[in-house]
């Protein structure tokens, strides 16, 4: 089984402060990611790429259908999971890079980054060689280490937030334009720390804007307002 | 641990006609923190106070999973009950003058939650305060001065090194962070953090501001005239609420 199952699934938003107008964002996707495989979401703003994303992460809540992830042990349906099953899932099992940076005031980059790491159970001396390592590859100067990335750049945030993901791999990462803000040598960077990851085993569903990235991951593109019709699960 | 460690059912409180707390119920798992979120007078700190023993809820069942047993928390006796809330459990209030005595010293504050917990050696418990004093910043050399001399936000940090110093299992929060300045916060939450994740913590976090919510929170719990109107991840609550009062509630939230 694909590590990543979606079947026949919908999100609605009902927004109660607009006379209770319905907003339809998934209308009966159908997809699946398997391990060492990169897939990317492609459509035009308001398709819903990241909406789906959310939504497998379990930030959204769903309104019809099967969100199935496979673990170890068991294979959950994020659709009707309970929350700490969710919360164990994020440790273990889902990485999600966001757009933004959500700091946390007053901690500095290089905890940031050996956090989720250290949450897996991994030594704290051992979680901070990663990140440094991590850091210096996506060229954030030592110097900023131990500053809260509250003073950065939105290209140094950026990168701060791909090595917190990369500091602790999980088999399903989600990835929401991780290269929107990024200089052309950051950029390879990154791509080149996703292609190792694919080629570990991980399985990869993520939204990249420019074909040239797609290209280089060898991504399959799933094209979300055609889904329906583009996969049979 | 395969079930909750802290679990509530039917819980309903009146004072007069006024319904406070309106047949709630909810678990709390090893190692989550919940934060109960909505405006002055939704029934929360009523609802953390009925459920912390501090006053006694018109009707409930408590559960608490204690050494592999399970204690029956709205049958408990009173000095059973004390021996648990200075113990296992602690409470932090909203205003630090609730939670501290204000006529010994700081140091004295700490240590006797410790000679509570059957601490007998003077030079072990100036040494443990002093400890605590700091994993809280406040300088040590402040451990003999009253708690009246400090500033709100000391005092709220030492009210937390009082409550945390005898390595509770489950604290009860009330508006922590409530009357301090931004920055004082900040600092505060991410002390609070930081101990809840190195002493694998559960808590029970009691506010009105979201911001606090979320930075702290695994599970949100929304109310409003006394009933939970909304339950879930903290994410989930604040970026797809489904009830109109807690979209109301998120999209109110001031940016900066």
């Amino acid at each position: 089984m694909p590590i990543l199952q979606i079947k026949n699934l919908h999100k609605k938003f009902t927004l109660h402060a607009q006379n209770g107008a319905v907003l339809n964002v998934l209308n009966g996707i159908n997809l699946q990611v398997k391990a060492g495989e990169i897939a990317a979401l492609c459509g035009p703003s308001g398709a819903g790429k990241s909406s789906l994303l959310k939504a497998i992460y379990g930030t959204y809540r769903i309104d019809g259908g099967d969100i199935k992830v496979k673990t170890t042990k068991q294979t959950i349906n994020i659709a009707k999971a309970e929350p700490r099953q969710i919360m164990n899932l994020r440790r273990d099992v889902i990485g999600y890079v966001s757009q933004f940076l959500r700091v946390i005031p007053r901690i500095g980059a290089l905890d940031i980054v050996a956090e989720p790491a250290i949450m897996q159970g991994m030594s704290p001396d051992q979680a901070h060689s990663i990140a440094l390592d991590l850091l210096d590859q996506l060229r954030i100067p030592q110097k900023l280490h131990n500053l809260s990335p509250l003073t950065f750049s939105g290209g140094e945030q950026q990168r701060v937030n791909i090595a917190r993901a990369m500091a602790a791999p999980r088999p399903l990462m989600l990835f929401d334009e991780p290269t929107a803000s990024l200089d052309p040598q950051n950029r390879q960077t990154v791509l080149e720390l996703i292609a190792q990851l694919r080629d570990q085993g991980t399985a990869i569903l993520g939204i990249f804007h420019d074909p040239a990235d797609r290209k280089f991951l060898h991504a399959r593109d799933i094209h979300l307002s055609a889904v329906k019709e583009a996969e049979h699960v | 641990m395969n079930q909750p460690l802290f679990s509530v059912t039917n819980l309903s409180k009146k004072f007069g006609k006024t319904i406070a707390c309106n047949d709630i119920s909810f678990d709390l798992w090893p190692g989550e923190i919940l934060g109960i979120v909505g405006e002055s007078g939704s029934g929360k700190t009523t609802l953390l106070r009925s459920i912390a023993g501090l006053i006694k809820p018109d009707q409930a069942t408590i559960n608490y999973q204690h050494k592999n047993k399970t204690l029956n928390i709205d049958q408990m006796d009173e000095p059973e009950l004390r021996h648990l809330q200075r113990t296992e459990w602690a409470f932090v209030h909203q205003h630090p003058r609730d939670g501290l005595r204000m006529n010994v010293s700081a140091g004295a504050n700490i240590g006797e939650r410790l000679m509570a917990n059957g601490w007998r050696h003077y030079d072990d418990i100036r040494a443990e305060a002093i400890k605590w004093l700091e994993a809280v910043e406040i300088d040590a050399k402040r451990i003999d001065d009253l708690p009246r001399t400090f500033s709100g936000g000391m005092q709220q940090r030492l009210q937390i090194a009082r409550n945390l110093v005898t390595n509770p299992r489950l604290i009860f929060m009330d508006e922590p962070t409530g009357g301090l300045d931004v920055s004082v916060q900040a600092r505060l939450l991410d002390l609070l953090r930081g101990l809840v994740r190195d002493l694998g913590l559960s808590a029970i976090i009691v506010t009105h501001d979201l911001a606090v919510a979320r930075l702290l929170s695994n599970r949100l719990m929304v109310m409003k005239d006394g009933q939970v109107i909304e339950h879930g991840l903290t994410d989930q609550v604040l970026e797809d609420p489904q009830a109109a009062y807690s979209q109301l509630l998120v999209s109110s939230i001031l940016q900066v």
